[in-house]
């Protein structure tokens, strides 16, 4: 695989603009005017988290990250970039995906009850500092909510609602693998700007692609000018690095098969072990979507309501039916959580429901890693052939 | 004879079996009838027959001292009725009971087991028989076992 | 043949359904047996009946405790009785058994695959039941009763733990009664003065009355009955795409996105419960999946 060639940027057949080092803090104002909450990295808690950022002063400059399997570190820089970091532990679903939303609450009146609507806060976000993994993850979601479309619309609504700039990334993390899931690291599409930082000695700039009308409408509210062949040329090859120094590697050769057929491999035992069912993946990862409801009621009996909240596969109850789980062991979890994540997707959504962001390894508390899991099984298949060779793969 | 013969051939424990043998096996057969209630062997006796069910109904029963008796099984017509004559010490382990008027043949575990001593052949083919009807019971037993529409707690 | 026997994917109108529960009222409580009850709802609005197929499933809200699947047990000819048979087992299902007449029920649905009763016209239809799996299966029943002349035979093979555990009774004696429908019933144990069939329902397979060539069959019940229940039709020679299972996993939203419910690739809310068999043959053999 080139790397080369995933970098090639997707002729938008408009011209990349320049802007500078202060023309974020301006692209920021400027769709705080228009009436955009403007999310993206900051740090908090010693990790680059997603939240509202007042100005440009909130971003992470000057700061990036080590990351490994079970390890997160946050580092000083020696220059002052912006978004010369990877993905910290938080995603963008939180926004498009709220880890709690009510759905509807009811009132009892008299010896019956009646069910109020809840209407979503209508609100316009922008969200800055998506990476290309983020934006594949995005349209991930998009598709596990559309196809159940009447279930949750408000996801796609709010994705087409919000502003997209998007971040190209200039470095690669010790547990990315975003070539390997053909995701990144460059920006193809999904963004209204997508943003590539060059930071020299001397100077500091932002080579911008628009991606949409609106983008170009932002972008016109700013002090541009169209880049030149040398700073595109510089801004391609910190993508191209950044391509370069994957941490990880995923070899994702028919991967469903491979994983259909060694639901019994010894590894899942072993890692089952190991794994201490935290979660931790499922809620840090950018693609899972899975969730629950809570049916409560007031004291008094009177007021009910319902919400929907993340659930994990990793959790006893979530394969619950009468008489115990399906799932009762972690062995059982992990299969489930990794097997859906990399094959069975494929036939639900017709993607991999994995973006190589690297997440569920860097915030695994025991540094379970499923690029390693991966090439575990494949080393040492224990194929176990289909029983009566025709289950399984539908095309999508 | 010559009708018993047919009629016996016509049971489902028979079906494809060498008629050179079913004409062998008349010699071991015969009509028996057992009313409503009325038991077909007890618990302990000594197991001289098995039954070749061809009308009615019969159950299995294992009667615990404290509880009503326990139906284990029923048979009815095309069933079979009855291993123990098969295998030493020959003693029925169950009781079993009419549930209504039932019609079988009795067959002769001492005539057949001489007569499979005599043709191994013979023995096999009885053998093979008995076998699957003995794995369906185990298999019905583990299901029941597994009491698969009880209330889990 | 295969092909005509797929199961078909929910009709349109349920993609509309909102995640919003209607209310209906309980009309009619009736105690089945020991531990399992039928309520029959009529909306509590003007709108349209609930029109569902057989084989379908609502979710059932009890106010302020929760929601769970719930088949849909009436009959699809005659929507404007909602129909739900269940037993109380859990949190929200032992409130809902303390329903009485006049009081309301939130309804979502319905949801899932449905039976594939159109397309069995002209075979034999075999039906085989296990405990409460008999709920899901009665509007199958109704439909194949009401269009008869469209059916070769009719057979009902039902198996429970005891006698005490038989559901719809009376209905099974009428049923019985009729020379166009073979009913056969038998429990796991029992004791006097049961005089009925004790064995399990997999026992009743290999005598049935059916053409295996020319038959379709529906299995509803614990997933190990299930199991046998293919095992002895397919010993009888029953094609496999010609059998239909119906699976039960958690489910919270009914509509494929809230997870719980996956089975291998397959979400058991949308593309099940009913699926033909071969579609899940190789899944159900994984433990814990």
């Amino acid at each position: 695989m080139s790397s080369i060639d995933m970098c090639a940027p997707e002729n938008t057949g408009r011209q990349p603009k320049l802007i500078e080092r202060a023309g974020v803090g301006r692209l920021i104002a400027a769709l705080q005017q228009q009436g955009y909450r403007v999310v993206g990295p900051t740090v908090r808690d010693e990790a680059i988290i997603y939240d509202e950022l007042a100005s440009d002063a909130d971003l992470p400059a000057g700061w990036t990250d080590d990351q490994q399997a079970g390890a997160y570190r946050l580092k000083r820089r020696r220059d002052q970039a912006l978004f010369r970091y990877t993905c910290g532990p938080h995603s963008w679903k939180k926004y498009l995906h709220p880890p709690q939303a009510t759905l509807w609450r009811a009132e009892r009146e008299g010896g019956l009850f009646r069910i109020l609507p809840e209407t979503p806060r209508a609100e316009r976000l922008a969200l800055l500092g998506v990476r290309a993994c983020e934006l594949r993850a995005l349209a991930i979601q998009e598709q596990v909510f559309a196809m159940a479309a009447h279930a949750d619309a408000g996801y796609g609504v709010r994705l087409r609602q919000a502003f997209v700039v998007a971040v190209n990334c200039g470095q690669a993390g010790g547990t990315c693998f975003c070539v390997s899931m053909n995701s990144g690291p460059r920006a193809r599409k999904g963004f209204d700007l997508a943003l590539t930082e060059v930071v020299h000695a001397k100077r500091h700039y932002f080579v911008v692609e628009i991606g949409s009308e609106r983008g170009a409408a932002i972008l016109a509210a700013l002090e541009t000018r169209d880049a030149t062949a040398e700073e595109i040329a510089a801004a391609e090859k910190t993508v191209n690095d950044a391509a370069r120094h994957m941490g990880r590697t995923l070899d994702t050769t028919e991967i469903q098969a491979l994983l259909y057929r060694n639901h019994e491999h010894p590894r899942w035992e072993q890692t089952g072990e190991r794994c201490l069912s935290c979660a931790n993946c499922t809620l840090a990862c950018p693609t899972c979507f899975c969730s629950t409801i809570d049916d409560t009621t007031d004291l008094a009996g009177q007021r009910a309501e319902r919400t929907r909240r993340w659930d994990s596969c990793f959790t006893a109850d979530f394969s619950y039916i009468h008489g115990g789980s399906v799932r009762q062991s972690v062995k059982a979890r992990y299969r489930q959580w990794l097997t859906h994540k990399l094959a069975s997707w494929i036939e639900q959504f017709g993607s991999s429901g994995c973006v190589g962001c690297g997440r569920c390894i860097t915030w695994c508390p025991v540094g379970i890693d499923l690029t390693e899991e991966v090439r575990a099984i494949r080393a040492t298949k224990y194929y176990r052939e289909p029983v009566h060779g025709d289950t399984g793969t539908r095309s999508v | 004879m010559e009708t018993l013969e047919r009629v016996l051939s016509e049971h489902a424990f028979f079906a494809g079996m060498d008629p050179e043998y079913v004409h062998l096996l008349v010699g071991c057969a015969s009509n028996v009838r057992f009313e409503a209630g009325s038991f077909i062997f007890r618990q302990g006796e000594e197991a001289r027959d098995f039954y070749l069910i061809r009308q009615g109904k019969a159950a299995l029963e294992m009667a615990p001292p404290n509880r009503p008796p326990m139906m284990i099984q029923t048979v009815s017509e095309g069933d079979v009725l009855g291993w123990s004559w098969l295998i030493p010490p020959h003693r029925w382990r169950f009781d079993a009971r009419a549930l209504e008027l039932t019609r079988a043949f009795a067959m002769d575990g001492a005539c057949l087991r001489q007569k499979c001593g005599e043709d191994p052949r013979l023995g096999y083919e009885l053998l093979r028989r008995f076998s699957s009807i003995i794995a369906e019971r185990l298999e019905a037993t583990c299901l029941q076992l597994m009491d698969v529409y009880a209330i889990q707690s | 043949m295969p092909s005509n026997l797929e199961v078909a994917a929910p009709p349109l109108e349920a993609a509309a359904t909102t995640m919003l529960p209607r209310l209906f009222r309980v009309q009619r409580y009736l105690q089945e047996t020991d531990d399992t009850f039928t309520l029959e709802l009529g909306p509590l609005d003007d709108g349209a009946p609930l029109a569902f197929a057989p084989g379908q499933f609502n979710m059932l809200y009890v106010f302020g405790v929760g929601e769970v699947p719930i088949s849909i047990s009436g009959d699809p000819d005659k929507p404007g009785v909602l129909v739900h048979t269940t037993r109380a087992v859990g949190t929200v299902t032992r409130v809902m058994a303390r329903l009485r007449r006049g009081e309301l029920i939130g309804v979502r649905g319905p949801y899932g695959t449905p039976w594939p009763v159109d397309q069995a016209e002209g075979n034999d239809v075999v039906i085989v039941a296990g405990g409460i799996g008999l709920a899901p299966l009665r509007p199958a029943l109704y439909r194949l009763l009401a269009q008869r002349d469209r059916f070769g035979k009719v057979v009902l093979l039902y198996g429970t733990r005891t006698p005490e555990d038989i559901l719809y009774r009376k209905e099974l004696e009428r049923w019985r009664a009729r020379f166009d429908v073979d009913v056969y019933v038998t429990v796991d144990r029992a004791i006097a003065p049961w005089r009925g069939s004790v064995g399990v329902v997999t026992h009743l397979i290999p005598k049935a009355p059916f053409d295996p060539l020319s038959s379709v069959a529906l299995i509803c019940g614990p997933e190990i009955m299930m199991r046998f229940s293919v095992f002895e039709l397919e010993k009888r020679g029953v094609a496999a795409d010609r059998i239909f299972v119906s699976l039960e996993r958690n489910m919270k939203c009914g509509v494929g996105t809230c997870g719980h419910c996956q089975f291998g690739p397959l979400f058991v809310c949308r593309e099940g419960p009913v699926f033909a068999y071969p579609r899940v043959r190789d899944w159900l053999a994984v433990r814990e999946l």
